[in-house]
């Protein structure tokens, strides 16, 4: 099955591959710059595991002397084992507070990134386009913000400061190795490049595949979300096994995605460790053989090829340290492929090109009296279908204006444009003489009041849902607003009034009613302009006859834009326009349309077959 | 947790095998030090270079098959973990499809996604990484204190005497846990449902710029979560601190012990010295399952959300006939004292009885809030009647199988969704319907002629919701789905709202024309909808008016009469 939004979106596309080395390079640069905001948590981290690493190799230490008091030359030094034991529970007891507190620390640390990126994630989705949220799944979009940055997170905190704390060890046992043996560190020349090489290698061809991990999990939540939307019409329909083995198909998808991704990192972790194991072995046959020649006098003491063989039981302990950390390296890049997918799609959303900036100078409106104009507007969602062709209108301040037409012939689209929740690709439109292209978005915005025909309101209680538009409102007018909207008295009848909480979909409420509340929202404001776009559409038509008085009061002194096809609410407006194919076929009132005879009359009488 | 084993079950075999093969790996990786010493301890002496690195070799050849087996070993831990989720998350799906609406407004939405996709990702993660983590360090482990039990009983059982402690924190700290990632996991929902909301309303933030308040909204969710998370990592943190202490307390009290023990001759120092070396392994393999064990409480609150969805019961399950009887000879729709409430406080519909032939029409009118859905929500079995009861062809619906029932009838609902696909798809919904009654379906629900208006017509792409259509289109492309398959009861729930008086009539025409045969129920704010239906019901406040036909409920019913009078543009508006 095609997505739509992959077309609609070219640079969204379904290609994972692409994702070249420079692109790494940046989502990696990028990351480094959250890291550094919480730098100070970084080195408290860091110095903390440094601190509890040798607490840790401090302890050994002392039970070490202890041992060494226990097979002391005339028996056991038992004041000696004493102090030591004593020196050991010390040394345990504050590497244990010592390591709480670190992974204390980290916690801090790794919340702190996911709440300030979650927070910046949300706060960019709010500035992006409408447009944006057309065209993208919301579970898709649900999936960036909680198991993206899940994921990125869990690798991001954790490991950095795990590679950190152990470039100390690597340093530490390559400097004692190089004490104990110069030759001998050779061989690291040979297996420490093989392991770098490998691991690069490896990358580049899991890379993709971690990508197609998350960008399939993003589509599989996209899909549940949309069919958990519409249980009731799948029931209805008895569609349920369909959907499910459709889900399948996604599942299936997403899964695999996660598996060959596994298929292909399993190799990196035994790999790493193998070429560890090698390292071990060679050093163990040219420790051997020269511990031989050292032995036999072949090699003379103080040479630079003479070992011990207490020197090659060290160095050996040493490799094993030093191979440690290389070995979580390896682990750590290949959880550090999936964060940087996760990492790839969180930057794009923050890369989306956000709603255009105002206009340089833009102005702040705040006295708007409501003058309308469009002058030759033209307009389409995607570039090739033109909507809105060329359409002039001018609706002047408390002045109704109708758009009446066919469905699909751009109505809305209008009011997309007048709010400018897309912009006009060619032609003007002006709000009291000036381009609304050169006033604040915001102050524009909140120049008008709208009711649209979807309602949407969120979980919370009613009385939070009307006043939604309008800070601090007080509970008074709340409930005058919904006395206007005739909804005052269902929500009195509900056991808890006007803090009845509205969960989702919820199921005391029916549409007309919801339809209701966002009427009673919209009368809190004091604007100078209204859209209504099938604002009553689900209200039935006594109620909206017994609403016509407050809704006449809320039109009063405004200038009016009403999409609607009860024709009852059309036929006062003083300026009717009928939009056809995106152009304005007839304009008038109603008495002069029913003259004309056109589209409008003809659509006036239908309602009386 | 029984969830997962559950689930794992039917990959015993193969996970052993899996298990199996690692065991094998770590076994072979484990003789590495044993050759190492021997090179070192004893090949040295013979002086033969070649020996040397024979021995070497082997090692090489040992670490190679320890390579080889563990990559076998994850990748087939990897297919286990895979085939696991791809079922647990299918069951899920399935189960939460099948949900009833009243469980479905239980569970909510954002939570019931949350635990489809993040529950999911926890338990896949967890059986992955037990596979490829929890073999080695039992193996260690077990390896570790079998050796030590061997070297020296006493000296290990003091060792030992620390298990008991470790094993009672980890388990009041699960304890304690469990209902923390619980939390976690709720916090998520809370989360998801804010951005589920605002990405659905973005346009009313927008025009009434109520993006700072919304920041605020989710800024506050995000804090709980960040809290809640917080927490839980607190509590699971301190499981490590505590058990390597206790271990290494262990290991101190051997030594002291030790050290009496070879001042009285009944211990050497070598033992203590090797005894220590074991010790180490010992507590590095108890680190991992430490590990796995914080992992582990994570997924098992997840599986326990995972599980309260499937174990929920099978809500309206088919009755028995004999508990309702089939009645003979009756019309074909009847409603016998219908009542019914959504919370059980306030009825919904009271004492609603209607009949309606088969091939009839029954139009339902009356304000918003009226129960018009809520009546057809009953009819559907979308919820069960508190008392009273609904039957189709003499059979009361609870005895109708679900699949059966529901492939009655062809309904377009008030919030009805189309979703990311095709036009052909979004009308055929998955059901076998050729192009002939596609076509036919489409010029019923007046929506041929825009639907040939795409360039690629039938093959054109919706968005998800159908948000690149207009609100008229939606509606005859919902309408067109529901006639498609000739049902024998077609629904309509003030389907028609966005389309214009013009389209609507040509609609009802040729519904009248095409579907005939089909029993139509059909909920209307328009008398004009439903004014041609055989009988009108006209509701208030969840009762029954006034029923009859149009003249009729005109002559006699006044509510209808005013309804009547407001949309035949009698009633002047002020």
């Amino acid at each position: 099955m095609r997505d739509p939004r992959a077309q609609n979106n070219p640079n969204k596309s379904a290609a994972p591959e692409k994702l070249d080395r420079r692109s790494t390079g940046k989502i990696l640069r990028r990351l480094g710059g959250y890291m550094l905001r919480h730098w100070y948590l970084i080195i408290i981290a860091v110095a903390f595991t440094l601190l509890s690493n040798q607490l840790a190799l401090m302890g050994p230490q002392f039970s070490g002397d202890a041992i060494d008091a226990i097979a002391a030359e005339g028996g056991v030094d038992m004041d000696a084992v004493l102090y030591n034991v004593k020196w050991m529970v010390i040394c345990y007891a504050a590497a244990a507070v010592l390591s709480y507190v670190l992974a204390a620390t980290m916690i801090f640390l790794s919340q702190r990134i996911v709440y300030s990126m979650r927070k910046e994630l949300f706060e960019k989705l709010t500035t992006l386009p409408v447009g944006y949220f057309d065209t993208h799944a919301t579970g898709d979009i649900i999936s960036r913000i909680s198991y993206d940055i899940d994921t990125l997170n869990s690798s991001l905190s954790h490991d950095l400061v795990q590679v950190m704390a152990s470039i100390y060890t690597v340093l530490g046992s390559l400097i004692f190795m190089w004490q104990i043996s110069k030759p001998m560190i050779l061989v690291f020349v040979v297996t420490v490049p093989a392991s770098i090489l490998f691991t690069r290698f490896r990358a580049k061809k899991v890379r993709p595949l971690f990508r197609a991990r998350s960008h399939k999990l993003g589509e599989l939540n996209g899909y549940a979300e949309e069919m958990l939307s519409g249980t009731r019409t799948i029931r209805a329909y008895n569609r349920e096994d369909e959907i499910v083995s459709r889900f399948d198909g996604r599942n299936f998808e997403a899964v695999e995605a996660y598996y060959k991704a596994e298929y292909y990192g399993a190799t990196l972790g035994p790999t790493v460790n193998f070429i560890n194991n090698l390292s071990i072995s060679l050093i163990t046959i040219l420790g051997g053989i020269l511990l031989m020649f050292s032995t036999n006098g072949t090699v003379v003491a103080g040479s630079l090829f003479f070992i011990t063989i207490g020197g090659v039981s060290k160095f050996v302990q040493y490799s094993r340290k030093f191979a440690g950390p290389i070995n979580e390296f390896a682990n750590i890049l290949h959880e550090f492929q999936s964060a940087c997918s996760a990492a790839d799609r969180i930057f794009k959303v923050l890369d989306e090109e956000p709603e255009k900036p105002d206009a340089e100078g833009a102005k702040a409106v705040t006295d708007v009296r409501g003058d309308v104009s469009l002058e030759h507007v033209k307009f389409g969602y995607v570039p090739e279908k033109t909507i809105i062709h060329d359409l002039t209108l001018r609706a002047r301040p408390g002045q109704t204006v109708a758009i009446v037409g066919p469905t699909g012939a751009g109505k809305t689209t209008v009011i997309n444009l007048l709010m400018r929740f897309y912009d006009a690709e060619g032609g003007a439109i002006m709000i009291d003489g000036d381009d609304i292209y050169n006033i604040a978005r915001d102050l524009l915005r909140a120049s008008y009041t709208m009711v649209l025909q979807d309602t949407w309101l969120f979980y919370g209680t009613i009385y939070e849902n009307i006043a939604y538009g309008c800070d601090g409102a007080t509970r008074e007018q709340v409930v005058e607003a919904a006395k206007a909207a005739r909804i005052h008295s269902f929500i009195e009848s509900l056991p808890e009034g006007y803090d009845t909480l509205l969960s989702d979909d919820g199921v005391n409420i029916s549409k007309g009613q919801k339809q209701l509340i966002t009427i009673a929202r919209a009368m809190l404001p004091k604007t100078s302009m209204l859209i209504l776009d099938e604002a009553t559409s689900n209200v039935d038509s006594r109620t909206e006859v017994n609403i016509q008085k407050a809704m006449n009061r809320l039109m009063e002194g405004r200038t009016c834009f009403v999409i609607a096809h009860r024709l009852s609410t059309v036929r006062n407006a003083d300026l009717i326009v009928v939009v056809k194919d995106g152009r304005i076929t007839e304009q008038g009132n109603h008495e002069e349309l029913m003259r004309l005879g056109g589209f409008y009359s003809t659509l006036y009488n239908s309602q009386f077959d | 947790m029984k969830l997962i084993l559950k689930y794992l079950k039917p990959f015993y075999r193969r996970m052993s095998l899996g298990l199996g093969i690692k065991v094998l790996g770590t076994v072979v990786e484990l003789v590495l030090p044993l050759i190492l010493s021997y090179i070192l301890g004893t090949v040295i002496l013979s002086g033969d270079v070649w020996r040397i690195v024979l021995f070497g070799g082997l090692m090489v050849l040992c670490a190679a098959a320890a390579c080889v087996l563990n990559i076998i070993a994850n990748r087939m831990a990897a297919r286990v973990a895979r085939n696991f989720s791809e079922k647990i998350r299918h069951d899920l799906f399935d189960r939460t499809m099948r949900l009833s609406a009243r469980q479905t407004d239980k569970f909510t939405i954002p939570s019931l996604e949350s635990r489809l996709t993040t529950d999911t990702y926890n338990t896949h993660h967890f059986v992955g990484m037990m596979q490829r983590m929890g073999v080695r360090a039992p193996i260690l482990l077990i390896g570790g204190l079998g050796i030590t039990l061997f070297m020296d009983p006493m000296l290990a059982l003091v060792m030992i005497a620390a298990l008991p402690f470790i094993f009672v924190t980890v388990f009041f700290v699960s304890r304690r846990g469990v209902p923390l990632y619980t939390r976690v996991q709720g916090s998520v929902d809370g989360m998801i449902r804010v951005v589920r909301e605002d990405s659905q309303g973005i346009r009313v933030i927008k025009a009434l710029s109520r993006a700072e308040h919304e920041h605020a909204r989710y800024d506050a969710v995000n804090r709980a979560l960040v809290a809640d998370e917080k927490r839980a990592g607190l509590t699971m943190g301190v499981v490590n601190p505590i058990m390597t202490f206790l271990m290494n307390l262990g290991s101190t009290l051997v030594v002291l012990l030790g050290a009496n023990l070879v001042m009285g001759n009944r211990s050497a120092p070598e033992t203590i010295i090797a005894f220590m070396q074991y010790f180490t392994q010992i507590s590095m393999a108890m680190m991992t399952l430490t590990r796995i064990f914080v992992m582990y409480t994570k997924s098992s609150a997840s599986a326990r959300r995972i599980e309260e969805v499937l174990a929920t019961e099978e809500d309206l399950a088919t009755e028995s006939e004999e508990k309702y009887p089939v009645r003979a000879d009756e019309p074909y729709i009847v409603f016998d004292h219908v009542s019914f409430s959504y919370k059980g406080k306030r009825n919904n519909l009271t004492d609603i009885s209607f009949t309606l032939e088969r091939g009839g029409s029954l139009g339902i009118i009356g304000a918003t809030g009226s129960g018009k859905t809520t009546l057809i929500s009953l009819l559907m079995r979308f919820y069960d009647v508190d008392s009273g009861s609904i039957r189709i062809g003499g059979r009361d619906i609870r005895t109708i199988p679900g699949d059966e029932l529901h492939t009655m009838f062809g309904v377009a609902l008030q919030n009805d969704f189309l979703y990311a696909d095709t036009v052909a798809e979004n009308i055929r919904f998955g059901r076998d319907i050729d192009d002939a009654a596609m076509h036919k379906a489409a010029a019923i629900a007046q929506a041929a002629d825009f639907i040939d208006g795409f360039p690629d017509g039938y093959e054109h792409m919706l968005s998800a919701k159908g948000t690149n259509v207009s609100g008229g289109q939606k509606q005859r492309l919902l309408i067109a789905r529901a006639v498609a398959a000739e049902p024998d009861i077609l629904i309509l729930d003030d389907s028609s709202s966005a389309l214009d008086y013009k389209t609507d009539a040509n609609l009802r025409r040729a519904l009248a024309e095409h579907m005939g045969n089909t029993t139509t129920v059909t909920v209307a704010q328009r008398v004009s909808s439903v004014m041609g239906c055989d009988l009108i019901i006209v509701l208030e406040d969840g009762e029954i008016v006034d029923m009859g036909d149009h003249e009729k409920l005109l002559r006699d019913c006044e509510i209808y009469r005013e309804i009547s009078d407001s949309q035949m543009g009698g009633a002047i508006v002020e």
